[in-house]
């Protein structure tokens, strides 16, 4: 090593800087996991010094996360997936026999009969296998292909996979995603870190926050000026609107999606959470072939389901899939690529996923504790959504849309123009604001409706509903004298 | 509709080898795909052929279907598993009773189990595997892994905040690989990779647009690396690419090579020459077995060669749980550790990893048994001991076989296999073969590969998919099997391979 470099150099100066990075890397934002949270994190650190404060607990609800918030996992599933880590317990006699039976499946198709092996990239071809075939349940017979499933690790990888393959091009030629106002911002995030052109679409608040052609349209041919667009993203049932759209604008999606040669992205991970009366989940995939070969033959579509929310929410199995349709098989092909480049998604998550697509039947032994687990969470959930909304409208200042599905409201909170000065003269942003001094004087934690996008001028916070129910009604009483005490404050 | 209108002159697949194709790469701006170039970049993988073919084998042999063997033996991969190997009792317990709560009240199990599980569940928020953890990982097992890691490098502490949590080291190499290249950067960026090489990684430099700079790893000395090749290969990029980062296996991948602390000693200072930052892969970090032989981590040698280097050269080390002794490839965790980072570059490494929600949590308790497994004294260490001492001997037993049998036979060789969990034996080919395989369309090492699949129906990995000199062929195996499939793996091979060089003198 010559002299020079061990003398001359004071200072050798780093390779990876802000300057050398990936600029992309630095526009990357995701505020459900972003500063607020942070703050909770360290406020639950001082509390647990014993530090004194109005609270004697921080409750996070900002996060879709089931089981953090107390709810219990499906028993038939947790059963299945010991079986499967701990194969000597198939000798235990308190197991049932599906149980048992349902273990050794999965186990024949693992290699070496372990959860440890690798699977292929694209999934464990049975479980593909009993995907295609729920989803062709669910869809009233449309056939579905296995071979176009492919799993992955939770939804949210499928997703970002697929923008992967699909963003290109440079200048004006670089690829727009339309993304609804307000969105779940991984899109936002994966977006910024590929560089692509994240094109907003605003739903419509005063209509329970629908979605409109003519809006979408608008947001097109505003954004062909400067990039070129060939996806569009649909949350169905929304987040963090949980709005659950019908099936005549589902219809109108798809035909738009025709006419204006774009990609559909259907993210359909809430699909079994449907609270309202009059409101149905529809499948893009079953519309789409409903609507007949012209469209059936030529849209061309990826819809996303995981493990982590309905009514199992399994976060932690990080399990998902997605199903492509219409795909050309070159492109396929360097799908399969792309995604063995991580190897393959987690086993125990793909043995979880066979699990929900291929629950007990009735003839089964299980059965009957499963379902009965099952109604337990989905209608507890549908009681906090109308809970949710009743309290909430009750607060003036406060508006809040029916929470038709997924596990959240997103209410519309109206700031006195002296809140907003303040939040401005501390470099924050009003919602962020609103939610920081909810959090320091209540220890409740949300994400601001910034994170996720609004109309310019309009405020809101986003709140999952997944407390228990006595919880629950305590956060919205808390909410509602902050709110009132806030907007005392700053009149 | 979305299309790939591939360019006439499109390499077909398999032509390369003794250099990347990328490398020498035609500028892409002519070729008109709907698609991310990039993904046309990634190497076309003649694997996916071989793996269908070996799949589709494993059919007919399940449907009864006669062939010259009853089962095939699938060594392409690195998978304990998928081989036969077992996993550690220890851990699968663990696990099974934190993923079914009520098994930690069960008598059935040790009871140092129960109360590890208990532990594991502690931390997991709200008490269930089922729900999120921080993104960077459980802290508490973050916190683990930093003890292992100063236990392991002689006491040099390990920072926490320096740690995170990935579902297996590809998710972390592809994510400290997106902050390192500049998409927008002109010249292009270019990472210094070895040959033979660990193909997912030169896939994931590629799929983000870099270049790769290969530097070879010297076969006639064991694989070794060369400080004078890193060199040469540097200078090969001027005016081509702009270098940015060094990437080593260590133990090696394909090639069994274990580097000396002198080897490494040299690596880090060349990187702090050069101005390199340094991604290492460690996995194999538990899997050594020359004489002589001894793992030491770069995180370690950085800390003893004191400054300038200490405090200066960045550095991220991986491992998983995917190797050595658990082998829980299924699980997908492993974890990044990253040593003289700017602040505010760590700041978005943070960030970036929130977005991907986090590790499946089977996977970190995985990890945290691996960091931390049973003591003396604790009711499970007996059988742990057996079961870790079991699988070494076995690898210990196959590396000694493998290099006795390959090296018996005729057009055939390897160097003593010191560490790792492949062998990447020489294949000799002759004119006859090679011309063979050209007329098939295939590269000659994928050919003997194909037939060795067909007609021995043992599964394997063409050199050619590692990166190897013009010229020179190999195939890749994992040698981590029971001993009994191993023999029967040799067995077949032999068998196989005198009738090939026969058929082809």
């Amino acid at each position: 090593m010559s002299q020079q470099a061990v003398n001359g150099i004071s200072h050798r100066g780093r390779v990876l800087t802000l300057d050398s990075m990936n600029p992309n890397v630095k526009r990357v934002e995701y505020a459900v996991r972003g500063p607020i949270v942070q703050r909770a994190v360290q406020i639950e650190k001082e509390l647990k010094e014993g530090v004194k404060k109005p609270f004697t607990e921080v409750i996070k609800a900002n996060i879709g996360d089931a089981h953090a918030m107390g709810q219990k996992p499906i028993t038939f599933f947790r059963q299945v997936l010991a079986l499967c880590s701990y194969p000597a317990l198939l000798e235990d006699s308190k197991f049932p026999e599906d149980v048992k039976k349902r273990a050794q499946r999965i186990l024949e198709a693992c290699g070496g009969h372990s959860i440890g092996a690798y699977s292929t990239s694209q999934g464990i071809e049975c479980i593909r296998q009993d995907v295609a075939r729920y989803i062709e349940k669910r869809d009233g017979g449309i056939p579905s292909n296995p071979d176009n499933i492919y799993l992955s690790t939770g939804a949210s990888d499928a997703i970002v996979t697929i923008l992967k393959l699909l963003v290109c091009g440079e200048g004006r030629d670089r690829t727009g995603v339309m993304i609804s106002i307000p969105q779940y911002p991984l899109y936002s995030a994966a977006l910024a870190d590929l560089g692509a052109v994240q094109i907003n679409y605003y739903l419509d608040e005063d209509n329970c926050w629908s979605l409109n052609i003519a809006e979408l349209r608008r947001a097109l041919n505003a954004a062909r000026e400067h990039c070129n667009p060939r996806v569009l993203c649909i949350i169905n049932p929304g987040n963090p609107t949980g709005q659950v759209q019908s099936r005549q604008c589902i219809e109108d999606v798809i035909r738009f999606a025709k006419e204006e040669h774009l990609f559909l992205m259907a993210d359909e991970v809430y699909q079994d959470n449907v609270y309202a009366e009059g409101c149905q989940f529809h499948s893009f995939k079953k519309v789409l072939f409903e609507m007949g070969p012209e469209y059936s033959n030529t849209v061309e579509m990826a819809s996303f389901h995981s493990t982590s929310k309905c009514y199992m929410g399994e976060c932690g199995f990080r399990g998902g899939y997605m199903e492509v349709i219409n795909l050309d098989p070159e492109v396929k092909a360097q799908l399969i690529k792309l995604v063995s480049v991580r190897l393959c998604p987690p086993v125990p998550g793909q043995a979880l996923l066979d699990l929900v697509v291929n629950p007990p039947q009735p003839d089964e032994p299980s059965y009957a504790t499963f379902m009965t687990e099952r109604t337990a969470v989905l209608s507890t959930l549908a009681e906090k959504a109308r809970l949710t909304e009743q309290i909430f409208n009750t607060v003036p200042g406060i508006t809040c849309n029916p929470v038709q599905g997924a596990m959240y409201t997103f209410p519309c909170i109206t700031l006195p123009q002296k809140a907003i000065d303040k939040a401005k003269e501390l470099g924050l942003v009003p919602d962020m604001f609103y939610c920081m001094r909810l959090l320091e004087e209540d220890g409740i934690c949300l994400v601001p409706g910034s994170g996720f996008g609004q109309r310019e001028g309009t405020y809101h916070f986003r709140m999952t509903i997944l407390p228990p129910t006595d919880k629950l009604k305590v956060v919205l009483q808390k909410i509602r004298e902050f709110h009132l005490r806030f907007t005392q404050e700053f009149s | 509709m979305l299309s790939c209108r591939r360019r006439a002159s499109l390499p077909a697949p398999g032509r390369y080898s003794g250099r990347i194709p990328e490398w020498h790469t035609e500028t892409r701006t002519d070729i008109k795909t709907d698609i991310n170039s990039n993904m046309w970049n990634m190497k076309q993988l003649e694997y996916g052929a071989l793996a269908r073919r070996a799949n589709r084998i494993k059919d007919e042999l399940r449907q009864g279907v006669r062939k010259p063997y009853k089962e095939v033996i699938d060594v392409f991969q690195g998978d304990l598993h998928g081989a036969g190997m077992k996993p550690l009792t220890f851990v699968r317990q663990v696990l099974a009773a934190c993923v079914y709560p009520p098994l930690i009240n069960s008598n059935n199990l040790p009871l140092d189990v129960r109360q590890r599980a208990q532990e594991e569940l502690g931390r997991c928020v709200g008490g269930s595997v089922g729900s999120y953890s921080a993104a960077a990982g459980i802290p508490e097992i973050v916190h683990s892994i930093s003890e292992f890691i100063k236990r392991r490098d002689g006491g040099i502490p390990s920072h926490p905040e320096n740690i995170y949590i990935s579902p297996g080291s590809q998710w972390s190499i592809s994510n400290i690989l997106n902050v390192l290249v500049n998409r927008e950067a002109s010249p292009r960026t270019g990472v210094l990779i070895p040959v033979p090489f660990y193909n997912k990684t030169v896939l994931s430099i590629t799929q983000l647009g870099a270049v790769t700079v290969p530097y070879y790893l010297s076969e006639e000395q064991g694989w070794a690396l060369q400080v004078d090749e890193l060199q040469r290969a540097l200078e090969s990029a001027k005016g081509v690419c702009n270098p940015v980062a060094l990437y080593v296996i260590n133990p090696g991948n394909p090639a069994g090579y274990v580097q000396s602390q002198k080897s490494v000693q040299e690596v880090i200072r060349f990187a702090w020459e050069k101005r390199l930052f340094l991604l290492v892969d460690e996995l194999y970090q538990d899997c050594v077995y020359g004489e002589n032989c001894e793992f030491v981590s770069y995180k370690r040698t950085l800390s003893e060669m004191g400054p300038p280097f200490s405090g200066t050269v960045e550095l991220a080390s991986f491992h998983s749980v995917s190797k050595g002794f658990l082998g829980e490839c299924g699980l997908r965790a492993g974890y990044v550790e990253l040593v003289n980072l700017d602040p505010a570059v760590m700041k978005h490494i943070h960030t970036l990893s929130s977005k991907d929600s986090c590790t499946p949590i089977l996977g970190q308790i995985a990890l945290d048994l691996m960091t931390d497994p049973p003591k003396p004294g604790d009711p499970s260490y007996p059988l742990y001991k057996q079961e870790i001492e079991h699988i070494r001997a076995v690898l210990v037993h196959n590396v000694k076989r493998v290099h006795e049998v390959i090296n018996s036979l005729p057009g055939f060789s390897c160097p003593p296999l010191e560490g790792g969990l492949f062998a990447f034996p020489r294949l000799n080919l002759t004119p006859k073969a090679i011309q063979k395989a050209k007329e098939l369309g295939l590269q000659p090492d994928t050919f003997y590969c194909t037939r060795l699949l067909e007609e021995g129906g043992v599964f394997t990995g063409p050199g050619w998919e590692y990166g190897q000199k013009e010229g020179t062929y190999h195939i890749r195996f994992c040698i981590a099997a029971p001993q009994d499939v191993m023999e029967e793996l040799l067995r077949r091979l032999s068998s196989f391979h005198m009738t090939f060089m026969k058929d082809f003198s």
